[in-house]
């Protein structure tokens, strides 16, 4: 290409370039997406592709249920539309997508857009632009910060929140205790060990021992023979599932018996509990806040009941003994509390004001005594958690 | 080489001796590219943002493999590179945005150098196996709780997004698209000078044949070593601008996938063709999406079908249909 040619070129470009941004910065401002008497729009980013797919029913199981809530006759005679996209578990993708709808499709809100890594990445556009980050599907300790963030908020109940959880029984009930713990070098286990301390509050000196292992360790065989050797009568077991039965069985094993904590991540009786040898995990004390579908003691619970005609009839195709599902289904039945509380005001700034005045909500899959309550100033939407024991077959409540 | 593929016929040229139609293709090109923000609202710009980010991720990777050969399965590694110094600098460190630019291409370069060292004299599979293995490895390196203080672990570290400078009219979204449609257009004038000079004939022949090459006086080794070091180059500059305009890095950004996903582009785009690039990064950007907004239930394999469908149609990719159309339509017009 000649000169004269790329001259004229860039001299054409640069004016039209100048002529088409400058329009471009008029327009496009701020616009309310409010949703008069029409459907209310909603938006999520879901991982339906990519190494976290298997999160995706939780997307579907939210769709089928806003389509009962529309059969039904809507929130306040509004129906629903969910506008669910995939981001494949990428931030970025995840970043492009929440735009998309924003800017694009004009959504009031984002509901439960799943992955830390995709939440963290659109935190700052979603507040910039003040778009409600509503009941973000992670379980991080920092989705609860109204202060710098009050535009997104959490839904899963924090590692943090187990631990303490852990650590005010153990200070409850047994004043005396020496404790060991186990747990993953990670945000994790290191969120967890933190609530655990705060339980323990004034009693975080009974800590005796403290190991760690990292996820690509074979085994945690030494870490338990240390953690025995301290003299501990209580081991606050942190771990994934493949450490948790490790952990289970070598102290059981080498004949120690302490009281025993195990992680809720870890707390699974197929993958868990009985590789680890279910007469070595009798009395290990976990905890939980929904239903388990698997679990024969909620079979003629109504709740239950309900929720598997549901999934007959609206998303067959899902699995009903999930518990991705069941909690799924949760979070949807969150969501059309606040759109009731709402009313007819379906702005941004209404629909934060709502999700943070939830006052004891309990959907009928919580177990019993869990309530929903939310404030301008506590983001957390759980504040406390069921603890459970193992009796060899099933995980069984009991009040502290 | 692609580029005279046989069966194209000589086209009218002008005295340099390209050929018309591609002058005309490519002024209208960059007007249309430069006039986008008066058709397109914030976020169509960001989105092509994105494309030509991508573009000149692919750029770099068509140097080592399309021109050089060289399979790589870990330039998604790079582009991570490139996005994690620009953050860091920009977070940790203050340093202006722009300059971070050129420091993710510096540290993509070395990096790439020196991994091509003693990797390139690695032939074919082990050679993209050996890639493979850095772009599966480095997500987890981010991760790395060693260096978390300045990689921010798992979370990442979000940034700000920068505003256009000397008071422009500009929104940052439509500035951002400007400076990389500003470092694209410089990557592809760089791009086709080195494949059209001595260093490009040297790579090429590599390419073709190392053995003859080497007969020639040319210094195979080095050669693919900084033809790695180059394609490394480009691809952490994109990373850098994907960090500016996306405002978030973290180790699940930058997953192998991405790493396969590069390679698609190139081989849809057109091996061995700079303009390639481009069609393969509209291809990487916008094919996810509609295999999202087609099915929820297997987005993966409508992507699949459609990666398969362009392969047996375009045998030499998107741009090889471009040319192909373009040399046989003047023919026709004369009929």
């Amino acid at each position: 290409m000649n000169c004269k040619t790329w001259t004229w070129a860039a001299a054409l470009a640069l004016t039209l370039a100048s002529a088409g941004c400058k329009r471009g910065s008029a327009g496009g401002g701020e616009q309310k997406a409010a949703a008069g008497n029409g459907p209310i729009k909603i938006g999520q980013t879901m991982p339906y592709s990519g190494p976290a797919s298997a999160y995706g029913t939780i997307g579907k199981v939210e769709a089928a249920y806003f389509q009962k809530i529309n059969k039904e006759g809507g929130v306040n005679g509004h129906t629903i539309d969910l506008l669910s996209v995939d981001d494949g578990y990428s931030p970025p993708k995840a970043v492009e997508q929440v735009r998309k709808l924003v800017e694009q499709d004009d959504v009031l809100f984002i509901f439960q857009p799943l992955g830390t890594p995709s939440n963290v990445a659109i935190q700052p556009y979603l507040n910039g632009k003040k778009v409600p980050q509503l009941f973000a599907a992670t379980g991080a300790t920092r989705w609860a910060d109204p202060a710098h963030f009050p535009w997104t908020m959490g839904f899963n109940p924090s590692y943090q929140l187990e631990g303490r959880t852990y650590g005010e029984y153990i200070a409850k009930t047994q004043p005396n205790a020496k404790i060991a713990v186990l747990y993953q070098n990670d945000d994790f286990g290191k969120d967890l060990l933190k609530g655990l301390k705060d339980g323990l509050g004034a009693k975080a000196g009974a800590i005796v021992a403290e190991a760690t292992y990292e996820v690509s360790d074979a085994t945690v065989d030494s870490q338990i023979a240390t953690l025995k050797a301290s003299g501990a009568d209580t081991f606050v077991n942190i771990t994934t599932p493949k450490f948790g039965a490790q952990a289970i069985r070598k102290a059981y094993d080498i004949g120690w018996k302490p009281k025993e904590y195990l992680s809720n991540v870890a707390a699974s009786v197929g993958s868990v509990l009985t590789p680890a040898g279910l007469d070595k995990s009798v009395g290990l004390v976990t905890v939980g806040y929904f239903k388990d579908p698997t679990d024969k003691q909620w079979d003629s619970d109504p709740a239950m009941k309900d929720f598997k005609a549901f999934m007959k009839e609206y998303y067959p195709e899902g699995n009903a003994a999930e518990a991705n599902n069941v909690y799924g289904y949760i979070a949807g039945q969150t969501l059309i509390q606040v759109l009731k509380q709402c009313g007819d005001e379906l702005t941004r700034d209404n629909v934060m004001k709502q999700a943070e005045s939830l006052k004891d909500f309990a959907p009928p899959l919580l177990l019993p005594g869990i309530k929903m309550s939310t404030s301008p100033t506590d983001f957390n939407v759980f504040e406390q958690l069921q603890l459970v024991r193992f009796d060899g077959t099933t995980w069984v409540l009991f009040t502290t | 080489m692609v580029e005279s593929a046989p069966g194209i016929h000589p086209t009218p040229t002008t005295r340099t001796g390209v050929p018309r139609w591609r002058t005309a293709a490519v002024v209208i090109a960059v007007v249309a590219a430069c006039a986008l923000p008066l058709a397109a609202d914030d976020y169509r710009v960001f989105q092509v943002t994105l494309v030509v980010i991508d573009a000149v991720a692919l750029l770099g990777l068509n140097l080592l493999t399309g021109y050089g050969g060289q399979i790589s399965l870990g330039h998604g590694a790079f582009f991570g590179i490139g996005a994690y110094t620009t953050a860091i600098l920009v977070h940790r460190f203050g340093f202006p945005y722009w300059a971070t630019l050129p420091c993710a291409g510096a540290v993509c370069m070395v990096a790439g150098f020196l991994f091509g060292l003693p990797a390139l004299r690695f032939d074919g599979l082990y050679l993209a196996l050996a890639t493979f293995a850095l772009g599966v490895v480095l997500p987890q390196v981010f991760k790395f709780r060693g260096i978390e203080s300045f990689t921010g672990g798992v979370e990442g570290i979000s940034l700000d997004k920068p505003h256009a400078p000397l008071g422009l009219p500009l929104s940052p979204d439509q500035w951002l698209y400007l400076l990389s449609l500003g470092v694209a257009a410089a990557g592809f004038l760089v791009a086709r000078n080195i494949v059209r000079g001595p260093t490009g004939r040297a790579i090429v022949a590599i390419r073709d044949s190392p053995i003859a090459a080497a007969s020639v006086g040319i210094d195979t080794a080095m050669y693919k070593s900084v033809t790695f070091g180059i394609s490394a180059l480009y691809t952490g500059v994109a990373g850098g601008l994907s960090a500016l305009a996306v405002q978030f890095v973290g180790p699940d950004s930058f997953s192998a996938f991405l790493s396969i996903s590069l390679l698609v582009g190139i081989v849809v785009g057109g091996l061995a063709s700079l303009s390639g690039a481009i069609y393969g990064a509209i291809f990487i950007q916008f094919v996810p999406n509609v295999a999202g907004d087609l099915s929820k239930a297997a987005p993966g394999a409508v992507y699949g079908l459609v990666l398969l469908l362009s392969i047996y149609a375009l045998p030499f990719g998107v741009s090889g249909l471009v040319k192909r159309i373009a040399s046989a339509l003047p023919r026709r017009l004369k009929k």
